[in-house]
């Protein structure tokens, strides 16, 4: 707890300097303005009960504000589709369907890599209190969540990035396992 | 009285007392059996038992309006925590969460028997290897959060295995943790009542038990609440129908009743001109409760139709004996009236050998009341009435009428033309002018009916149009059967046919497919071992794997699955709705869903019979049925008609006697038909075979006024009295199936609109071409 503690304290003396020039507000606007793109993607999971970490390549697709494609290549052909509240995952021959309005936990979870990538301020802090390092070149933000049900999954979520680009989101759960999801985007033409 | 008048008296008497006990203990029903066929093809037959107790006829849709969504959502509970303590209801779902809880856990914890992916290559040293990386790819995949605390216990991946074959596709909205609408204003329950669909004061007794619990439950009245679902439809309609019989009979009643007080003008004959009426419409339910056990409300309600019927043959004889003495009568009019209650008994007859129950029971209800009020006209009648009663003088009516029958010859041509052009007409729309399914005699308003969809589809709800059925002698060889259908239901998802099906042997599996699941788990050791080798260069250590070891040797020796072993899961509602019992086996039901996506909601029958074909599993699409069982009674219905028309010619070829006055006779009748039917298509009604028949009944009822034409035109003329006494009888006709026209029953509506106008043309343009010119 202590350790916690001083953990929030260090990211927020972090991100007081930073205020005056570079602060939530301005990375939100930054962010807003990335209409969307394709990128290659690097996914690892560090899981207790397994010796080595699961590693999942592929490629990802967002489109703002809310519209992003996830699609695994490796070790699985799996697609992931998020269209406004409408999560869809399809693998081999199963179709899910998940109505995101309905899960808020889900929802929440959801919304911390969707809130991010559209710069939607009120989305983030709905659910999650931010903390912000760096500058606009090299910037991290810290979503610790604020509502008890999602706090039981997720400990703390990092996002990282450069300028309006997300590059790496880093999801801590509760029982200490951690997936690191590093983003390469596909310069376009 | 006289003693012929006191002897007669009295046998009427007696007949009505036996008949009124008959009455008395008859068994009224207004459910859809009116509709349902009476000898069912297989497939219909499917059709009817889900339609009587299918577990589709036992949802009750419930909507909760008004209030926030937090209201509403504590509504919900509430009205969920009250019903579900209830008999009457099996189950009760809202969405709360919580409620999942039984059913997952019974399958985790069965699911080695239960799991379809268990079987003896699955445990060998590749097949743990190949099942156990799946499940840690499956980590990798979003959907691994989930997995990951069963990873230890079933790392073969068997709860995934289970959960893929079930539908995952549609649910309801959540809103404030319970099922809501589409929109979100309302919060939504799915109901399923202990009684049957058939059951309609079952389902009575459940709407009421919603709806006073919901109030109970939310006083304030912020909030209100909205059903639908088939029980509904049979409370509703049931409450139509019984609402018609009262108000059709009490309007046409009151309306005939002053009709022959006008003629009358006395309370004496008015009575005794009721009688051959009260014998009939009780005459009428005698013979159907007799024959069928059943009297269908509808077929009480087309009373009021007999009643105007009926009380002709009364009028005919007071207006007409007033001069003369009884035996006058009888020799000179009887015959004439006899043919014409014989014409429409051939008409009524013909509806007799329908497989459309509703329509037989309506044929002999009719057949044996006008049977009934002829004979007490001809038989009790004049010894009641005495040889002199006061009958008002009504001849100064004659000139009167004699004017307009001239008027009415005069235009002749102009009807022909008239008529030629109707023809034309219907000829040209001959393929608009029929309402293409049964709906159309369904009693549910388009209002109820869009409440339903707009209800379904913010839940969800199973429409449950293709299904798979099989018959078994008993339960473990349909379960059996079950199984080896779904194996060709399985290729049918592979190759996107089909999106998915129910089964019951998924939850229950028969004891020889448990059986051969348990052999293949191997024992404890044996299974060490195979793991410690198939994991070498896995990331999972065989060592984190001793809930596996501890769970497959569990099951090893865990009895089989029974149907006892789902009670207190919604599982057991499941096996229920689709394992069912019958007097002489068992069936099963396994309802298929479309495939969905840009492949639309319809499946392609063909390849689905032919995967079938020989697994002894009977395909049927409930959509086709109904069309099927419309089709086939428009057509039995179009080949009664063209019977009982052809019986009526017949009959009046061998009385009448000659091929003119046959064609004179027939001619206006089937202009009649014409006109009525080219002005309801004008009038915008859709024909369904009800109006089908209401042609052949205007055949049957008009040619009553025709042979009276056509005996003036013999040579006998036509006098004032026997006018008098056609114009008095045609308006109760007229008044009698005019009535049923107001009905909000299509069946009784139908018939009414034709037969009521078809009544009076029939009259008119026998005036018109079978009465001689008199120059």
């Amino acid at each position: 707890m202590i350790k916690r503690l001083l953990g929030c304290l260090f990211l927020v003396a972090l991100a007081l300097p930073a205020s005056a020039a570079f602060d939530v507000g301005q990375l939100m606007s930054d962010l807003a303005k990335h209409k969307g793109g394709k990128a290659k993607f690097v996914e690892k999971k560090y899981i207790s009960l397994l010796d080595k970490p699961v590693v999942s390549t592929g490629e990802m697709t967002y489109t703002a504000p809310d519209r992003l494609e996830k699609r695994t290549l490796t070790p699985k052909v799996e697609t992931l589709l998020l269209d406004k509240d409408i999560l869809s995952i399809e693998r081999e021959k199963q179709k899910l369907s998940i109505n995101l309005a309905n899960q808020p936990e889900a929802l929440a979870f959801v919304d911390s890599i969707r809130g991010t990538l559209a710069g939607n301020r009120a989305a983030l802090e709905k659910n999650y209190a931010l903390y912000l390092s760096g500058n606009s070149e090299k910037w991290v933000l810290t979503l610790l969540p604020s509502e008890q049900k999602i706090a039981a999954m997720v400990q703390r979520i990092t996002v990282s990035g450069q300028k309006n680009q997300v590059r790496v989101i880093e999801y801590l759960q509760t029982d200490g396992d951690r997936s690191v999801l590093s983003i390469d985007p596909i310069e376009l033409k | 009285m006289t003693r012929p008048a006191t002897r007669a008296f009295l046998i009427w008497l007696l007949a009505m007392l036996a008949g009124a006990v008959v009455v008395w203990n008859s068994h009224f029903s207004a459910d859809m059996s009116f509709f349902l066929p009476a000898k069912p093809s297989a497939e219909q037959q499917v059709l009817v038992d889900q339609l009587k107790e299918g577990v589709v006829s036992r949802l009750l849709m419930v909507a909760i309006e008004g209030g926030d969504a937090a209201q509403r959502a504590k509504a919900s509970r509430d009205l969920r925590g009250r019903l579900e303590k209830l008999s009457e209801f099996v189950a009760v779902q809202n969405g709360e969460a919580g409620s999942q809880d039984a059913d997952r856990n019974f399958l985790f914890e069965h699911r080695y028997l239960l799991s379809p992916a268990v079987k003896a290559e699955r445990f060998t040293i590749d097949g743990l290897r190949d099942a156990i990386a799946n499940s840690i790819d499956l980590l990798a995949s979003p959907a691994g959060m989930m997995i990951k605390p069963l990873l230890p216990r079933d790392p073969t991946g068997e709860l995934v295995e289970m959960l893929g074959g079930l539908n995952a596709g549609a649910q309801p909205n959540v809103s404030e943790g319970v099922w809501a609408s589409r929109d979100g204003e309302r919060a939504m329950l799915l109901i399923q009542t202990a009684a049957l669909g058939s059951d309609t004061d079952g389902q009575e007794k459940a709407i009421d038990l919603i709806r006073s619990l919901f109030a109970e439950g939310t006083p304030g009245g912020e909030l209100t609440v909205q059903l639908s679902g088939p029980g509904l439809f049979a409370v509703k309609s049931r409450a139509t129908i019984k609402g018609e019989v009262t108000r059709l009979s009490t309007i046409s009643t009151l309306a005939i009743i002053a009709v022959l007080f006008f003629v009358y003008r006395s309370g004496r004959l008015m009575t005794l001109g009721l009688l051959p009426v009260v014998s009939g419409a009780l005459a009428g339910i005698v013979a159907v409760s007799l024959a069928y056990g059943t009297v269908f409300g509808i077929t009480v309600g087309f009373g009021s139709a007999l009643i105007g019927e009926a009380v002709d043959y009364s009028i005919y004889y007071f207006v007409q004996s007033s001069k003369l003495s009884v035996e006058q009568w009888r020799a000179r009019f009887w015959p004439t009236i006899r043919l014409g209650v014989l014409t429409s008994i051939c008409g009524f007859a013909a509806l007799l050998f329908s497989g459309f129950p509703g329509l037989s029971q309506l044929g002999l209800y009719s057949l044996s009341g006008v049977l009934a009020a002829a004979i007490v006209t001809r038989f009790i009648l004049p010894p009641l009435a005495g040889s002199n009663f006061a009958m008002r003088d009504l001849s100064h009516l004659g000139p009167v009428l004699k004017r307009g029958i001239a008027v009415l010859q005069g235009l002749r041509w102009p009807v022909i033309i008239l008529t030629l052009v109707a023809a034309s007409l219907l000829a040209i729309n001959r393929d608009q002018l029929w309402h293409p399914n049964l709906s159309a005699l369904s009693t549910v308003s388009a209002e109820d009916g869009a409440i339903d969809q707009a209800l379904r589809a913010d839940i969800s709800a199973p429409d449950a149009r293709y299904m798979a059925v099989i018959t078994a002698p008993d339960r473990e060889a349909a379960l059996q059967a079950a199984e080896r259908a779904g194996q060709q239901l399985d290729g049918l998802i592979v190759q996107g046919i089909i999106g998915g099906y129910d089964s019951p042997a998924r939850f229950l599996p028969s004891l020889a497919m448990q059986a051969s699941r348990r052999a293949s788990l191997p024992a404890s050791e044996e299974l060490q071992a195979r793991l410690q080798t198939a994991l070498t260069d896995s990331p999972l250590a065989a060592s984190k794997l001793g809930g596996f070891l501890d769970d497959v040797t569990k099951a090893r020796e865990q009895g089989s699955v029974t149907r006892e072993t789902l009670n207190g899961t919604s599982l057991a509602l499941a096996v229920d709705s689709l394992l069912l019992q019958r007097p002489n086996g068992w069936s099963v039901l396994l309802p298929l869903r479309p495939p969905g996506g840009d492949k639309g909601i319809d499946i392609a029958i063909e390849p689905v019979r032919a995967a079938l074909a020989g697994s002894g599993a009977l395909f049927v699409d409930m959509k086709n049925e109904f069309d099927n069982l419309y089709n086939d009674y428009l057509h039995e219905a179009t080949l009664l008609s063209l019977a009982g028309f052809v019986a009526i010619v017949a009959l009046l070829a061998v009385t009448l006697r000659s091929p003119r006055r046959l064609a004179t006779v027939l001619l206006p009748l089937l202009i009649a038909v014409v006109l009525v039917i080219t002005g309801l298509h004008l009038a915008g009604e859709q024909l369904h075979l009800l109006h089908l028949i209401g042609m052949l009944l205007i055949v049957a009822v008009g040619s009553n006024y025709a042979l009276f034409f056509d005996r003036a035109d013999k040579g006998e003329g036509l006098d004032s009295q026997t006018l008098v006494s056609m114009a008095v009888a045609n308006l109760t006709t007229a008044i009698g199936f005019g009535t049923l026209a107001l009905s909000n029953v299509p069946v009784l509506h139908a018939v009414g609109i034709t037969v009521g106008p078809g009544a009076i043309l029939a009259l008119l343009l026998s005036a018109c071409f079978v009465g001689r010119q008199r120059d």
